[in-house]
């Protein structure tokens, strides 16, 4: 796959679904601490998302980084828009600016 | 010159840190003894001030473009102004451990 398939897949993926992880692993089993801890928000938040893993496919892995100019994996996309790596979704987390962020885009919880 | 030697030095040049930590966490990680594959930042300076943290993050990962396409394997970073730095009280957050997927590679 070319990357300009890739980057129209990833285009695809965060245009179709509200809440998109790229991520190493699946939600169930994430394969990196990284990747595990943002699953642990989201799922502590009851936020819907689907998560894709990298590790499946190198054309993605790769894609992906250069898509939102992003050099690591995982990386949160809410509604299209880039949020942020493990680092900014955890601060975020902490200071309540997430929490913020789903209400504002209106993201449907689990329990809605 | 170690990889950590030069995440400091481009850092130091390209931020001018009030505050700078480059620590080594490989040791977290099932790589051999002595790697440099992930580091950990603590980055306390003014060309953050204004700066969400995504465009914050995005300027330590641009000076450090070259390292993320080789050696470096995961980068955490704590991105602070000087205000928000003092209002932490200098605390540092930790950093997750690896499950043991995909290290092998960059």
């Amino acid at each position: 796959m070319n990357d300009a398939t890739v980057h129209e897949r990833i285009r695809h993926d965060i245009d179709e679904n509200e809440v998109v992880l790229y991520m190493k692993g699946t939600p169930v089993f994430p394969q990196c601490g990284f990747s595990a801890t943002v699953v642990g928000v989201l799922s502590h938040l009851g936020i819907k998302f689907k998560g894709i893993d990298v590790l499946q496919d190198p054309g993605l892995r790769q894609g992906v980084k250069e898509y939102s100019s992003w050099p690591t994996v995982p990386q949160l996309y809410v509604k299209g828009e880039f949020v942020g790596g493990c680092d900014i979704v955890r601060e975020m987390f902490e200071t309540g600016e997430l929490q913020q962020m789903f209400q504002e885009k209106a993201v449907a919880t689990a329990d809605a | 010159m170690s990889v950590q030697s030069r995440i400091e030095e481009k850092l130091m040049a390209g931020l001018t840190p009030a505050h700078l930590e480059v620590l080594n966490e490989s040791y977290k990680h099932s790589v051999p003894p002595g790697s440099e594959s992930h580091f950990k930042l603590v980055i306390v300076a003014g060309a953050f001030e204004g700066k969400r943290l995504v465009g914050r993050h995005q300027a330590v990962n641009a000076l450090l473009a070259d390292e993320l396409a080789g050696p470096v394997h995961a980068l955490s970073m704590e991105t602070l102004t000087a205000e928000e730095w003092q209002k932490r009280g200098g605390r540092v957050m930790q950093t997750p451990d690896c499950l043991g997927g995909g290290k092998t590679d960059a």
